[in-house]
């Protein structure tokens, strides 16, 4: 009982890794980006291939795997989603709908819908055994990578400079700009930061949910979700609110298998019921 | 008409509204002045509904409407409009005045018949827009009208909706004053029978429409009485000249 | 003296509907497709009723469509398979259901709007997953067969199907149509336009967005309802979340707010798909894709407001 339950709030941990990027562009900048997981995929099939094709170690395809998504993403906000930060939430959600599919239809192209996995090195894989209780290692690795993450993030936005500039722009784009700051450099460095933590959260997945083009749409679903739960505008928030979600998931399937995803949803609707901004949602 | 006795409102450590009684008979022009923060169009906003107070209580004539929600006291005589344009902006001024009108009736939950069909209340919009002057442009959208014209139509709004209590927000905010002419005569052409507060910072206007003036501070009401008074009490004049009055 | 002629018929519009019978002379073999594409066309005119007209952003409505679905395939099962009786049955506890959703629903916008609506609709399709004793789960719900209706059997050929799901589409259209021209069509606009200003004209909003809502529940559930009696089978995938998704599509594709908007965009995309989908499944992602992206840089009104702004101009 305990094992499974430690096991639980693991996988809702490692669920929570995956959302930490959307976090930066909807928490912080308030820009619905369903296209954050074709961002994610772009991070994992990087990886994928430097690990599968040319023989690079799983952790050096890491930092690859983020600074390939972050470019695509600074592409694409330089192109299409800068006009749109002021636009309704559902032209925000088309757009990026749009971008995902066309993400999907590109990547099945070259890679083919198969099954892609990973192979990661021998010392994350295995577990720790204490009593009855066993530890993955991977995803010790992923709680810890995430939480370091966070934390980073976190002080980078309250502690720095570009944090209070981002925070400043978003607030009221014409003050900041009245101020002298690059609001335009602000959000386009910050849209890439979003889209490389994307990238590096997919890479980091493959191992937990496998890699295929229609993971960014798959998985849009419960990052959606973890977002309007744990709210725009707050970092933590939605790191909380994916591992409430990870936690919910997998307590549903493994203690109410006949449930399935019901207690997710259940959990989100009544949820945003109670709280319409979200956790801690400051918007 | 309208009165409110210890109204109170505030968020965290800002106090907005502290023990506010109001009393303001049928037809007379108050105007409420105060320097900026002062709580004015928060006080509209506990009036209305749109904001809920922390304690006191709201009367319309003799009811108590504190428990009503927002557009239940419209439908019981009292009315606002706002400091910002809040219009409809892809509906024809016509278009924004008959539907206030058929909400006023109770006619807008009906489905099934034209509008046609619904020629008084066409032509009452109609009138009401004509005697603001505003009946060349009833068919365009209202994000095409010039914006005295849009100040125009939300007092026209506000005036469908057949009011006993009117409350302005700032009606001539951000109107030129060459401008303004037309929105005043539309003020000063108001029913005698009409309860009128307006929020104002311009002091001409101020005087030449308002019979009382209320002046709130610091979401305080601090004082109430005619202009003349008004502009006799020392502590209005601490308020706004403060600091010039020290130097003189 | 005002508004005179609002509820004219343009001959454009005479021209569309008498078009719509062209398939019968036209196109005899595709008259499945054409069916298809009414009950999409009606599906995509109920959602135009809360999106367009007043302005709900709803990811769900396929909850209301699966429903209506469901029920009638239930009907036709276990009861009886007349299909006129079914079909008003199935349209009406669709309109409870939203009735009821809609109390909760009304209250929100905004993102928690978009995500509730999601919600509810991905808990429908979970509950009828799990529900396979009744609803016969993935495999969806079979074994039963509506012959006909009004004494014309649903055969391959597919006429007696179309016409039944153009006859239904066209009904609702009319009281659409009504809807939209009358007081309630004007109060909805003005919660589009301006939600904040209706409570200040002594405007109910949400009893009026709770009736919006119910009556776009009812149409979306007989859509569902002529489905399942002129296929004689349901699905899981009614009541998907990528039903909800892909109507959104079809309405903004088409333009929200101008009542063709939903059937010319079911018309472009049925067409599109049955003739990319061919191809391989790729291809048709990337396009619709494609188009979006398109729709919301360049068309924010859909085609149809693209091709007024067009007409405006050019006057």
């Amino acid at each position: 009982m305990l094992s499974s339950a430690a096991g639980v709030l693991f996988d809702g941990f490692a669920y929570g890794m995956l959302s930490v990027g959307l976090s930066v562009t909807l928490g912080m900048m308030n820009f619905v980006n369903l296209a954050h997981c074709s961002f994610a995929m772009v991070g994992a099939y990087a990886t994928m291939t430097l690990v599968g094709n040319w023989g690079w170690p799983f952790l050096a395809t890491l930092p690859v795997a983020f600074i390939d998504a972050a470019v695509v993403a600074l592409i694409l906000e330089r192109i299409f989603f800068r006009r749109l930060y002021r636009a309704s939430d559902l032209d925000q959600c088309l757009l990026t709908i749009g971008i995902v599919f066309i993400s999907i239809a590109a990547y099945a192209w070259f890679y083919t819908t198969e099954q892609q996995s990973v192979r990661i090195p021998d010392w994350l894989q295995g577990s720790w055994h204490a009593g009855a209780l066993a530890f993955a290692h991977y995803r010790v690795f992923l709680i810890v990578f995430g939480l370091a993450i966070t934390a980073l993030l976190i002080f980078g936005i309250e502690r720095t400079r570009w944090g209070a500039q981002v925070r400043a722009a978003v607030d009221n784009q014409r003050m900041a700009r009245g101020l002298g700051i690059d609001v335009d450099r602000a959000f386009m460095f910050t849209f890439a930061l979003g889209g490389g933590l994307a990238g590096l959260g997919g890479a980091l997945s493959i191992q937990m949910v496998g890699l295929d083009p229609t993971f960014a749409l798959t998985y849009l679903v419960y990052v959606l979700i973890v977002v309007a739960i744990g709210g725009l505008g707050s970092i933590g928030g939605s790191f909380v609110a994916a591992i409430v979600l990870g936690i919910s998931d997998m307590a549903g399937k493994y203690y109410f298998p006949w449930l399935g995803a019901f207690l997710i949803y259940l959990v989100m609707v009544g949820l945003l019921m109670w709280r319409p901004l979200g956790l801690f949602g400051k918007r | 008409m309208l009165s409110t006795r210890k109204l109170n409102k505030r968020f965290g450590s800002l106090v907005v509204a502290q023990d506010i009684d109001l009393s303001l008979p049928r037809g007379v022009r108050y105007a409420l002045i105060g320097p900026n923060g002062a709580g004015k169009t928060t006080l509209i906003n506990l009036i209305t509904g749109l904001l809920a107070p922390d304690s006191g209580a709201i009367f319309l004539g003799e009811e108590q409407i504190t428990a009503l929600k927002p557009h239940q006291r419209v439908r019981r005589g009292l009315a606002r409009t706002f400091q910002i344009n809040t219009l409809f902006p892809h509906l024809s001024a016509l278009e924004s005045v008959t539907l206030a009108v058929l909400e006023r009736d109770g006619n807008a939950h009906n489905w099934w018949k034209g509008l046609p069909s619904f020629a008084s209340a066409a032509d009452e919009a109609f009138a009401i827009l004509e005697s603001l002057h505003l009946q060349a442009s009833v068919g365009k959208e209202t994000r095409e009208l010039a914006y005295g014209q849009q100040r125009l139509l939300e007092i026209a709004l506000a005036l469908a909706t057949r009011p006993r209590v009117l409350l302005l927000d700032e009606p001539g905010a951000g109107v030129p004053k060459d401008e303004s002419a037309a929105l005043f005569a539309a003020v000063e052409g108001l029913s005698r029978e009409l309860t009128v507060l307006f929020i104002e910072h311009d002091m001409d206007v101020v005087f030449r429409f308002a019979s009382r003036i209320l002046v709130m501070a610091g979401g305080r009401l601090l004082v109430e009485g005619t202009p003349a008074e008004i502009a006799d009490n020392e502590q209005v004049r601490e308020i706004y000249l403060g600091s010039r009055r020290r130097a003189a | 003296m005002h508004f005179q002629g609002l509820t004219r018929w343009r001959p454009l519009e005479v021209v569309f509907w008498l078009c719509t019978l062209l398939p019968f002379v036209l196109t005899p073999s595709y008259l499945s497709l054409a069916s298809q594409i009414a009950i999409t066309a009606l599906f995509a005119l109920s959602l135009d009723l809360i999106l367009g007209y007043a302005g709900i952003v709803s990811l769900g409505h396929a909850a209301f469509f699966g429903f209506g679905a469901y029920t009638a395939g239930l009907i036709a099962k276990h009861y009886w398979t007349e299909p006129l009786s079914a079909l008003l049955i199935a349209g009406l506890s669709a309109g409870i259901l939203g009735y009821a959703l809609s109390h909760i629903v009304v209250r929100f916008r905004h993102l928690a709007l978009i995500m509730l609506t999601m919600g509810f609709g991905l808990l429908l399709a979970e509950a009828a997953n799990s529900a396979h004793a009744i609803t016969g789960g993935a495999d969806g719900l079979q074994g039963f067969r509506v012959p006909g209706v009004l004494g014309f059997r649903f055969d391959m050929f597919g006429r007696t199907a179309y016409a039944f799901a153009l006859a239904v589409l066209f009904l609702c259209f009319l009281i659409c149509r009504r809807i939209i021209h009358s007081p309630f069509g004007l109060a909805l606009r003005g919660i589009r336009e301006n939600a904040t200003r209706m409570p200040a004209i002594g405007a109910p909003s949400q009893a009026h967005l709770r009736k919006a809502y119910t009556i776009a529940a009812v149409m979306a559930g007989l859509a569902g309802a002529v489905l399942t009696q002129t296929t004689s089978t349901v699905s899981l995938e009614t009541l998907s979340f990528g039903r909800s998704a892909d109507v959104l599509v079809i309405l903004i594709l088409g333009g929200a707010g101008r009542l063709y908007g939903g059937i010319l965009g079911a018309v472009i995309y049925m067409v599109a798909r049955d003739q990319f989908s061919g191809v391989s499944p790729q291809y048709w992602y990337f396009w619709i894709g494609l188009v979006l992206v398109a729709v919301v840089m360049f068309l924010p009104n859909g085609i149809l407001g693209g091709l007024n702004a067009f007409y405006k101009k050019a006057q």
